[in-house]
């Protein structure tokens, strides 16, 4: 055959009838990438050779930035189970042409959280004394135990779509894995949907059980604080739109359409729909806290915020600039079916559980208990921000890469060729 | 929930008015227990001290201005929020007397149990511990040293307890049983004005047995409901007030 040097040098390994950018401008890409990456293992290599001393933290924050970056990328990481347990358990069958990206997506949040938490715990080399001595009372264990399943599921979940690779697929074992590990796929579609609930819950409920902290002390339904349900609700009302934030980043960078405007519509009404039940969950929630939690420990609401870093603004935002407009939004079809309007909704959906998950970490701290204590602050610093910018460029990476050689998008052909 | 009952439960008593806050408590625990010095000692929240003396104030104008200082070690919590949270159990209430354990080996350094605690008793290595040369000579052979990325806290001197049962099995008596004053604490021991006092609060031959039940004692925090295992004594109402968060309208005891 022929060579037709006008397409890029590695076009045999795109996904069939599509056209990529030439390599050297991929290479381009993956090197300013590449320097994120950089900053951040040069970060990681300091923190792991010379302690967390390297770090912001302190006696009072003991969690800080990453405890924050890992419960927000975990929350917008759940459209993968979530859109999952949709699609191959509840068969709403459109999610299929984006549930390849919300897999890739929801893999990259977990790999990501995973290797934060090597950094953040004091003693790495002992990370699997979490199985071996594992204390079935505390919440972090089963945390523990759910996020490491989970991630194997979703390795096993992105395996079939790797091997669906051009090349690798005319390899008739892989080929055949592939296809099998599909059929089963509605299997680990629930196993996952299980562990993920599970551990958005326990993350919530890590906090809730903390009754010597009443910023975050929850009382129990069951065995677990209110705080379990909400963050397992929450994540669920801002994954999907997350997902689809995503894909739309990918247009925007690529030049080309990779979703229907009508699967992105219905993501946006599914995490609407789940926002308007968090929402309900979450003032009740606030109501209780302020007239019961907060009582009980001898403390008023206004003593529960400080100065503008902890302000009331926070609460404010979280809960009506993110969570109540951004709902209406996305429920009301003439707004949601507005791009700038549904856009602007998924990015305050998205930041509304980031503030709820930074409050949670660093003001639940930051806070005084003993009433002769006094507020601290905690401001992350470069090696705190480089481990996360690391584990950004780790997505960026992943995401390019797949984009590029592996068949995500069953509608980009499609679409594309409509455009054109 | 429900705290562990122990037949011996070993308590302090600290008197905050007669601690005039001089710091040898926290001094004689830092050596006592082999806490590596800070090289830079500047930012306080770094600092390993396992027992911390705090200035409490009545924020009262002159001449009505009052200062009490109030000694905080580990509380041995009854019910400990630190210690169910922890994911491999490396720490734990289970020893006869009621003292809350930390078993360097096992902590993985998650600082779990540093946000559940809300006396801020527990302490993190941020650095690779170092001695300044020679000082390792004058370490306690008792007491391990520990690395970087564990937690650590007061134990109530746990070695002490450990060479008083020893000697009392040797001596033919009941280790389980200890008399008053064979198993103190170095802080109790170094306080020059006897404002702390520690025993079992269970056998009325103990000191602290009747200090823990005067009417002018109460507990950090209290209505959090921890059960500390360290009773403040102040006959000053402004002091009680404050050890647990009293709502305005709310009468304190004593
Ligand atoms: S004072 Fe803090 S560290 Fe000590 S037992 Fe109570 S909660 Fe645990
Ligand atoms: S820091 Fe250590 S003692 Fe504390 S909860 Fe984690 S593993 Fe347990």
């Amino acid at each position: 055959m022929e060579k037709n040097y006008s397409l890029p040098a590695d076009h045999d390994l795109f996904p069939e009838g599509v056209q990529r950018c030439s390599l050297m401008k991929f290479m381009g890409w993956l090197g300013f990438v590449g320097i994120f990456a950089l900053w951040g293992l040069y970060a990681a290599f300091r923190v792991l050779s010379n302690g967390l001393g390297e770090t912001a933290m302190d006696d009072y924050f003991g969690f800080g930035l990453w405890i924050t970056f890992d419960l927000a990328v975990i929350a917008l990481g759940a459209g993968a189970f979530f859109t999952g347990l949709l699609r191959y358990i509840l068969n709403i069958d459109p999610l299929k042409n984006i549930i390849n990206l919300t897999v890739i997506v929801g893999f990259i949040c977990y790999s990501g959280a995973m290797l934060i938490l090597v950094l953040d715990i004091g003693q790495p080399i002992r990370a699997w004394f979490g199985y071996w001595h594992a204390n079935v009372h505390s919440m972090l264990t089963e945390v523990i135990f759910c996020i490491t399943c989970y991630c194997i599921v979703l390795i096993i979940e992105y395996i079939p779509l790797i091997f669906e690779q051009k090349q690798l697929n005319r390899i008739p074992l892989l080929r055949h894995i592939a296809h099998n590990l599909h059929v089963m796929m509605p299997l680990f579609a629930g196993i996952g949907a299980f562990l993920s609930t599970f551990h958005q819950g326990s993350l919530g409920g890590m906090y809730g059980v903390l009754f010597a902290r009443p910023y975050v002390y929850r009382e129990g339904f069951f065995v677990w604080p209110w705080t379990f349900f909400l963050f397992v609700i929450s994540a669920v009302a801002s994954g999907p739109v997350f997902t689809v934030l995503i894909a739309t980043i990918m247009e925007k960078f690529g030049g080309k359409k990779l979703v229907s405007w009508e699967i992105k519509s219905l993501m946006g009404k599914i995490a609407g729909a789940m926002l308007f039940v968090y929402l309900i969950f979450k003032f009740a929630d606030t109501y209780a806290w302020i007239n019961n939690v907060l009582p009980a420990a001898g403390l008023t609401f206004d003593q529960n915020f400080y100065s503008t870093i902890y302000g009331q603004w926070l609460l404010w935002t979280e809960l009506g600039l993110c969570g109540v407009i951004p709902c209406i939004i996305l429920l009301t079809p003439s707004l949601r079916n507005t791009p700038s309007l549904f856009y602007t909704a998924a990015v305050l959906d998205c930041i509304g559980i980031t503030i709820n998950r930074y409050v949670f970490t660093v003001q639940a701290l930051a806070m005084p208990v003993m009433p002769f204590d006094s507020w601290e602050t905690y401001n992350p610093n470069w090696a705190e921000w480089g481990a996360c910018a690391l584990i950004l460029a780790y997505g960026a990476i992943v995401l390019s890469l797949s984009y590029r050689y592996l068949p995500v998008f069953p509608q980009e052909r499609k679409l594309n060729a409509t455009k054109a | 929930m429900e705290a562990k009952e122990f037949k011996v439960r070993w308590v302090m008593a600290i008197d905050i008015d007669k601690c005039t806050g001089c710091g040898a408590c926290m001094v004689a625990c830092q050596a006592e227990n082999n806490l590596a010095p800070v090289e830079d000692a500047s930012f306080k929240l770094r600092v390993m001290n396992w027992l911390v003396v705090y200035e409490l104030s009545n924020k009262q104008p002159f001449p009505d201005h009052d200062i009490a200082y109030l000694p905080r070690p580990c509380m041995q919590c009854g019910n400990p929020p630190c210690v169910s949270v922890c994911p491999v159990i490396a720490t734990d209430k289970n020893e006869e007397g009621g003292i809350v354990s930390q078993v360097t080996p096992r902590c993985i350094g998650c600082r779990y149990c540093m946000a559940a605690c809300p006396y801020h008793a527990r302490y993190f290595n941020w650095f690779d511990p170092s001695w300044p040369e020679g000082m390792e000579k004058v370490l306690t052979p008792d007491v391990s040293v520990r690395p970087r990325g564990v937690v650590e806290k007061c134990t109530f001197c746990h070695h002490r307890f450990m060479q008083a049962k020893d000697k009392a099995i040797v001596e033919g008596r009941d280790p389980e049983a200890l008399n008053d004053g064979d198993y103190v604490t170095s802080c109790a021991e170094a306080c020059p004005n006897g404002a702390i006092v520690f025993g079992d609060v269970n056998n009325p031959d103990h000191a602290v047995y009747e200090l823990a039940r005067s009417q002018y004692a109460c507990r950090l925090l209290e209505r959090l409901h921890a059960d500390p295992q360290v009773y403040y004594i102040s006959r000053r109402e402004w002091v009680r007030r404050q050890l647990d968060n009293y709502l305005e309208n709310e009468q304190v005891k004593g």
